[in-house]
């Protein structure tokens, strides 16, 4: 068996594959819901139906979707270069407890101020979070696949620690959560009885503004060349370790957004579930959308999707709902497949 | 608790033995995998795997052995799959890896519950018993504590061996070592890259999934969600702190143990005014500040995360 570079590659093929790829892993996990002994057909049906049915469905999927565009977009500019940062879930939690830190009476601003305000110190906590790794990759060559995801476990358990000693909220009956942020700092609701807040306004401008850094500027330019080939940037003259740190900060702070857009949006205080593994989640955004920032958005929306759908398919049919990340994993990895095949093609040949 | 006397208790070193199984056949599975020059990332769910189908056997009325067994069959099951991905369509590492544990980690659980609908305790089986080794086992201190464990304890010790043995001492070994560090030449001599590579994450992953397997059917007698706990992460942290070496795996394991032991027991100690989440907090500073102390002389195995094509320069 052998892999050629296929010399073009027709528009319809590249948008065609990952559909095609989506619809496969739907239909390999349909085996998994007839295992079940359940109907297929109307499992699907209520999984769409409680991901968009209703107004409510889809204020939900967009409420889950917002953290994921974010992560999502982080994996994507860190792997754009290279930077393997599987550490998107401590990022997530460091911008949750800056935005828990500063958000929860230390300082009050109008409205106008505090929620950017949050933003800047959630995203900079966060950037602080991968400039570790990124320095031990760059300094020290130490691989930051295992520091990032080692980070998570501590990050984690600094959180734990924290809101079950002191930023326990007292008024919280004994629940380890923390104390509610501020009323400035409050993300805006969209639509009125629904979940649905202002961070999905700023997860869109942020993937608009990802995709104009990517494509149209020079610091969008060196990110990519150092991934695709890093002796060839360092002889255009590309500082290689200057742009892995740069990428690292505006990853590990794109992240952290997901963090303070669940404390001051979704939760609005922080809890341990804050994140039901947002920052994983979003490696497999980054790749269903072939690390494109603006395909993450759509990504965002099929994973949360599925999620969203998955947990009202499994009350109605009496599945269960981890039938999601079953689905999300087996769309991650066909789609990388889909993907790859409009590059290459197969020839099996002795 | 005085420091000293824990050294000195039989049950600390038993303990520690105990705890570094599992990673013994977690460090050594990447540890082949990666020599062939391929990272597995799959491990924390390909071990989650292990650790169900092994405790789900032996409850439907299997037999303890047979379980290690169903647990490494189905550790080759996802680590084949790895390699379609990983080895034959060359896709990143990394991300199928990752891709790999969601899958075999979500799998297990949604099996689990579909196979166990509406459990809130989880039931219990018998797990394996400890084996004493006649003679050695009465030897004191050293006796209980390391001659007094399960079979699969003494199954993870004699692997380092033989992982050792054939890598340094075989054809295997050699066509595996060579795959990592230079596979064309490989290819010249007419061995197969793909097989080796695919043989030797399949191989890994099954001592991965019996390393999961070591929790449920010998230490604990159910099955929790989240029982692997960041262990296979672990497990690569210390592979690179190994050099790749498997007698390097067995100490780095034994000493991860150790230190692992050592805080439990400082925390349930009363006279620790440190919460306990930062002693829960010291395995992972400790991995990370080993690997930056082994980064300095790491010899990656150079093909390492490179992606073979025949006909490729």
């Amino acid at each position: 068996m052998q892999l050629e570079p296929r010399l073009n590659t027709p528009i319809w093929m590249s948008i065609a594959a990952p559909i095609l790829a989506v619809i496969a892993a739907l239909i390999l996990c349909a085996g998994l819901i007839i295992w079940a002994d359940v109907p297929v057909i109307p499992s699907y049906i209520a999984l769409i139906k409680g991901a968009f049915g209703s107004k409510f469905a889809i204020a939900e999927t967009l409420v889950r979707a917002t953290p994921l565009m974010l992560t999502g977009l982080a994996a994507a500019v860190a792997f754009r270069a290279k930077l393997w940062n599987i550490g998107g879930e401590g990022q997530l939690y460091v911008g949750a407890l800056a935005a828990t830190y500063f958000g929860t009476g230390l300082i009050t601003l109008p409205s106008g101020l505090m929620i950017p305000f949050l933003f800047v110190v959630g995203a900079i906590a966060g950037g602080l979070l991968l400039l570790v790794p990124a320095l031990l990759k760059t300094r020290l060559k130490v691989d930051e696949v295992v520091t990032t995801l080692l980070l998570n476990f501590i990050i984690l358990l600094l959180t734990n620690y924290l809101l079950f000693g002191p930023w326990k909220d007292p008024m919280a009956m004994g629940w380890p959560q923390g104390a509610p942020i501020i009323d400035e700092g409050i993300l805006p609701k969209l639509i009125a009885k629904t979940r649905l807040h202002g961070g999905l306004i700023f997860s869109l401008i942020a993937a608009i503004s990802v995709w104009i850094v990517m494509t149209k500027t020079k610091w969008g330019l060196e990110i990519r060349a150092v991934g695709i080939n890093q002796d060839a940037a360092r002889f255009a003259g590309i500082p290689i370790n200057k742009t892995i740190i740069r990428t690292a900060l505006i990853s590990g702070g794109l992240a952290a957004c997901a963090g303070v857009t669940e404390v001051a949006g979704t939760k609005e205080y922080l809890t341990l579930d804050i994140s039901p593994g947002f920052g994983y989640t979003g490696i497999a955004v980054a790749m269903l959308a072939g690390l494109n920032p603006l395909g993450v958005v759509v990504a965002a929306l099929f994973i949360a999707g599925i999620y969203n759908g998955a947990d009202s398919m499994s009350r109605a049919m009496d599945v269960s709902n981890y039938i999601a990340d079953v689905i999300t994993a087996t769309s991650l990895l066909l789609v990388m497949l889909a993907v790859m095949l409009t590059r290459m093609k197969i020839r099996f040949a002795k | 608790m005085d420091f000293f006397e824990m050294f000195l208790n039989i049950g600390f070193w038993a303990a520690t033995i105990r705890m570094a199984t599992p990673l013994i056949f977690g460090t050594l599975g990447e540890l082949i995998c990666e020599r062939a020059g391929v990272l597995n990332l799959g491990i924390e769910g390909i071990m989650t795997t292990g650790a169900m189908v092994a405790w789900m056997w032996v409850y439907q009325g299997g037999d303890l052995w047979s379980a290690v067994f169903v647990a490494a069959a189905f550790g080759m099951l996802f680590g084949y799959l790895h390699s379609i991905f990983s080895v034959y369509m060359g896709l990143s590492q990394h991300v199928t890896g990752i891709g790999i544990t969601l899958l075999s980690t979500s799998l297990s659980y949604y099996s689990f519950r579909l196979l166990l609908p509406g459990v809130t305790t989880p039931p219990k089986i018998v797990p394996f018993e400890l084996l004493p080794i006649p003679f050695l086992s009465e030897i004191p201190v050293i006796g209980p504590a390391f001659f007094n464990q399960s079979p699969l304890t003494y199954l993870a010790f004699i692997m380092v061996g033989v992982v050792a043995y054939v890598l340094y001492r075989t054809p295997v070994g050699l066509a595996v070592r060579m795959v990592g560090e230079n596979p064309m030449a490989v290819e010249v001599q007419g061995i197969d890259v793909y097989r080796v590579r695919t043989g030797a994450v399949m191989v890994g992953s099954a001592f991965m999934a019996v390393g999961g397997a070591f929790l449920t059917i010998s230490v604990f007698d159910a099955f929790y969600f989240d029982m692997i706990n960041g262990r296979g992460w672990i497990c690569v942290a210390l592979v690179i702190f190994a050099s790749w070496r498997p007698g390097k795996a067995l100490l780095g394991a034994v000493l991860f143990a150790a230190f692992d032991a050592i805080q439990i027991r400082v925390q349930q100690s009363s006279i620790s005014f440190i919460p306990y989440q930062f002693f829960l907090m010291m395995p992972y500073i400790f991995s990370i500040l080993a690997l930056v102390i082994m980064s300095r002389k790491a010899a990656y195995p150079k093909a390492l995360l490179v992606p073979f094509r025949r006909g490729q320069r």
